[in-house]
C-alpha cells in the first residue's frame, strides 16, 4: 500500500517536473512582460503579435505575454506578484482597474523593474508612463479626414454619435470641428444620437437619409453605431451615394466593408499598439529614454511618443481599415 | 458473509498507522513535492518575500474556506460567499466616499457579510429551502445589487490607515491577512475538534435526522454556520478591499468555486459528514503553491485552472482507486 503512495508520488513529480522544465531561462536578455486584461481575447492575443515583433527586431527580448483568465484586477496582482519573484526587466500592462494595481505595481517599481501602461491606464502613481493607442486630436482628425478623402467635390456629411453625454465622442467631435476648415467642401450638415443602441442608431440614420437628400457620408465615431447606420444605408439600397465611415471594430465592419457600404473606417491597431509597448517598455529598461513630462521615447517603425504633464502619450493617429486589409483583421477583433 | 465467527479487533490499526495513512498526510505529501518541483523548476521560489507575496493568493480564500469546511460538513453549501465579497466591499466602499474611518468601513464589511448570512440562513433552516438553490438565487442577488449602485465605476479613495488590512506586515514577512489566517485556522480547529458545537457539526452530516432526535438543535447550528461563512467572506471583503484599494462590482468573481475546490481538495466529503480544519488549511498551500508557482514559469491563468482541475480530481480519485484495487 505504502509502496503504492509512493509510486503515485513519483509519477505525480515526474509529471509536474516534465511540464515545468520546459521553460528554460535565458538570463541575458531583457525580459518584458506584456500584461493583459485576460487571455484569450483577440485584441490582445494581436497585440502580443507586435510585441513579438518587436523582440524580434530587438534581439535580445524575451516577451512573456501573460493575463489572469478573468478580466478581474485580483487576478492581475497575482500575475504582478509572479513577475516581481522573477524579476523581469518590464511590466507593460493593460489595467483592469485604474487604481487597484496601483500598490502591487509600486511594489515593482521600488524592486527596480520598469512599469508602464498601455491601452487601459493605471493611475500616475503605479507606473512610469501611459501609452494611448492615439489622442482625441488625431482621432477627431481622422474621422472627418476618412470621409474627406472619397469626397474630392466636397459635399454635406452627417454625425450618428452615441449619446449626447458621452464624453469620448463629445471631445472627437469638438476636435474635428476645429480641424473643419482644413476640409474645405466639407459641410457637415447636423448631428444625431443613437445612443450606442443598434435599433435607435438605425431609426436616426433612416432620419438623416429623409432630411438630406444630398448627404454624401456619415460619420459614426462609435462601434455600435457606424454597424447601425451601414446596414439602414444598405437596406435604403444607397450603397454608393452614401458612404459610412468613422471608428469600428474590423469584425464587425467586414461586411459593410465587402458591400461598399463603408469605403473605409479606423480603430487602434492592436499590432502596433503590443509593438510599441515593447519599444518603450525597452527603452526605458535600457536607460535610452526617460519616462518624464515633456520626454521623448523611441518605438521603433512607429516613430516615437512625447509624455504630457501626467507622463502620458499618443502612439499614433487611428489605423485605417479598408478592402485592403479587412481580411486580415477581421479574424483579429 | 459466508463465516459465521469472526475474530472482531479492538481496532484495525495503530494510531501511527492511522495517522500516516490519513488524508491529511497525503495531502502533506503532495505538498511537499509540490513545494520541492517548485524550488527545482524556478530560481525565484525560494526567497522569503517571494513566498509572502505568494500567501496572499489564498489567504483570503482560505478564510471562507474555514467555515465552509464546516456548512459543508454540516450538509449545507454556500455559493454565494463571493458575492457577499461584492456587496460588503460596494457597501464600505460607499461609506468611505461620505468620510467612515477605518475601524466603521471593518465594522461595515463584517455588519453587511452578517446580514447576508442571516439572510441565506433564514431562507435555507426557517423556509426549509435547499441551500444550493437559494445560494445560487442570492449569488445573483447580493452581486446584483453592486452592479446596480456601482455599474461601470469603481469605488476608491478609501481611508488612511485601511490599506494596513491587506498589505501591512505584522512582522518580517508576516503579512496581516497570514497572521489573521493562521489564527482564524486555530480558532476554526478548536471549533469543529474540540467543542460539543464541533461534534454537531458531525452529526447533523451524518444523520439530521438522529442528531435530531439526540437533542441537538440542528436548526439552529445550521443558523450559525450561515453567519459564520457570512462573518468570514465579510472579512475577507475587508482585506481584499484593503488590499485592491478599490472597488468594483467584478470583484472576487468566482472565488466561491476556489473556495469550494479547497474545502474538498481539504478532505471535506462533499456530501457532509467528514472532514477537517488541518485539511483545508494544507489544501490552501497547496493551492496557493501551485498557483504561484505555475505563475512564476508565466503558465497561463486558463492552464492553471485545468492544473487545479486534474489536482482535485486525481487528489479525490486516489483514495477511491485505493480501495478499489484493494477490494479486489
Amino acid at each position: 500500500m505504502k509502496r503504492r503512495t509512493f509510486g503515485t508520488l513519483t509519477a505525480g513529480l515526474t509529471l509536474a517536473a516534465c511540464l515545468m522544465g520546459t521553460s528554460a531561462m535565458a538570463q541575458e536578455k531583457t525580459r518584458i512582460a506584456l500584461v493583459v486584461k485576460a487571455l484569450g481575447i483577440g485584441f490582445f492575443e494581436a497585440a502580443n503579435k507586435g510585441a513579438e515583433e518587436a523582440a524580434k527586431e530587438l534581439g535580445d527580448v524575451e516577451i512573456i505575454y501573460t493575463g489572469p483568465t478573468d478580466t478581474t484586477a485580483e487576478g492581475q496582482i497575482e500575475v504582478i506578484n509572479a513577475l516581481i519573484a522573477q524579476q523581469v526587466n518590464a511590466i507593460a500592462i493593460s489595467a483592469n482597474d485604474r487604481d487597484a494595481l496601483v500598490p502591487a505595481l509600486k511594489k515593482a517599481m521600488d524592486r527596480g523593474i520598469t512599469v508602464i501602461s498601455w491601452d487601459s491606464g493605471v493611475a500616475p502613481e503605479g507606473r512610469q508612463m501611459h501609452l494611448n493607442p492615439s489622442s482625441n486630436p488625431l482621432i477627431g482628425n481622422m474621422i472627418i479626414k476618412l470621409a474627406a478623402d472619397h469626397l474630392p467635390d466636397g459635399g454635406d456629411v452627417a454625425v450618428l454619435s452615441a449619446s449626447a453625454t458621452a464624453t469620448n465622442q463629445n471631445t472627437w467631435i469638438e476636435e474635428m470641428n476645429k480641424v473643419l476648415p482644413n476640409y474645405p467642401g466639407i459641410n457637415v450638415v447636423g448631428t444625431v444620437y443613437g445612443d450606442d443602441l443598434a435599433d435607435k442608431s438605425y431609426r436616426e440614420t433612416q432620419g438623416l437619409m429623409q432630411t438630406y437628400p444630398n448627404l454624401k457620408a456619415i460619420i459614426a465615431p462609435t462601434s455600435v453605431g457606424i454597424v447601425a447606420a451601414a446596414q439602414a444605408v444598405t437596406d435604403a439600397g444607397k450603397i454608393g451615394q452614401i458612404n459610412v465611415t468613422g471608428l469600428g471594430l474590423p469584425s464587425e465592419m467586414a461586411a459593410a466593408v465587402e458591400s461598399g457600404a463603408s469605403q473605409s473606417f479606423a480603430i487602434w491597431n492592436p499590432i502596433d499598439l503590443g509593438y510599441s509597448a515593447t519599444m518603450i517598455a525597452y527603452n526605458l529598461v535600457k536607460g535610452n529614454a526617460k519616462a518624464e513630462a515633456g520626454g521623448k521615447i523611441g518605438m521603433g517603425r512607429m516613430g516615437e511618443v512625447t509624455l504630457d504633464d501626467n507622463n502620458e502619450g499618443a502612439m499614433a493617429d487611428p489605423f485605417v481599415y479598408d478592402k485592403s486589409n479587412i481580411e486580415e483583421f477581421k479574424s483579429i477583433f | 458473509m459466508s463465516t459465521t465467527e469472526r475474530h472482531i479487533p479492538d481496532r484495525l490499526t495503530t494510531p501511527a498507522q492511522r495517522v500516516l495513512k490519513s488524508w491529511e498526510a497525503l495531502l502533506l505529501a503532495v505538498a511537499i513535492a509540490i513545494f520541492i518541483v517548485n524550488s527545482l523548476a524556478s530560481p525565484y521560489f525560494l526567497n522569503a518575500w517571494n513566498l509572502s507575496d505568494a500567501t496572499f493568493n489564498f489567504t483570503e480564500k482560505a478564510m471562507i474556506a474555514f467555515a465552509m469546511a464546516l456548512l459543508i460538513i454540516a450538509g449545507e453549501i454556500d455559493l454565494s460567499v463571493a458575492s457577499i465579497i461584492a456587496l460588503a466591499s460596494t457597501a464600505m466602499g460607499a461609506a468611505a466616499q461620505v468620510g467612515a474611518g477605518p475601524a466603521t468601513l471593518v465594522l461595515i464589511g463584517l455588519g453587511v457579510g452578517l446580514a447576508c448570512g442571516a439572510f441565506n440562513a433564514v431562507l435555507v433552516t426557517v423556509m426549509g429551502l435547499p441551500s444550493i438553490v437559494v445560494t445560487i438565487g442570492t449569488m445573483s442577488l447580493f452581486r446584483g445589487i453592486s452592479y446596480i449602485v456601482l455599474g461601470d465605476t469603481a469605488y476608491g479613495g478609501y481611508p488612511p490607515g485601511f490599506e494596513y488590512f491587506g498589505q501591512g506586515y505584522v512582522f518580517w514577512v508576516f503579512s496581516f491577512e497570514f497572521v489573521l489566517f493562521a489564527v482564524l485556522a486555530v480558532i476554526y480547529g478548536v471549533l469543529l475538534h474540540k467543542t460539543n458545537f464541533g461534534r454537531a457539526v458531525y452529526a447533523i452530516g451524518n444523520n439530521a435526522t438522529g442528531a435530531m432526535f439526540s437533542g441537538i438543535r440542528v436548526q439552529r447550528v445550521k443558523f450559525i454556520l450561515f453567519l459564520l461563512t457570512g462573518l468570514m467572506s465579510g472579512i475577507a471583503a475587508v482585506c481584499l478591499t484593503s488590499r485592491l484599494g478599490s472597488t468594483r462590482p467584478s470583484i472576487g468573481l468566482g472565488m466561491e468555486l476556489e473556495v469550494v475546490t479547497m474545502v474538498v481538495l481539504g478532505g471535506v466529503n462533499i456530501l457532509g459528514g467528514s472532514g477537517s480544519i488541518p485539511g483545508v488549511v494544507i489544501a490552501a498551500f497547496v493551492m496557493g503553491l501551485v498557483t504561484f508557482g505555475l505563475g512564476l514559469l508565466n503558465v497561463p491563468g486558463i492552464v492553471m485552472s485545468i492544473f487545479i482541475g486534474l489536482l482535485l480530481i486525481g487528489v479525490i480519485a486516489l483514495p477511491r482507486l485505493w480501495s478499489m484495487a484493494r477490494g479486489k
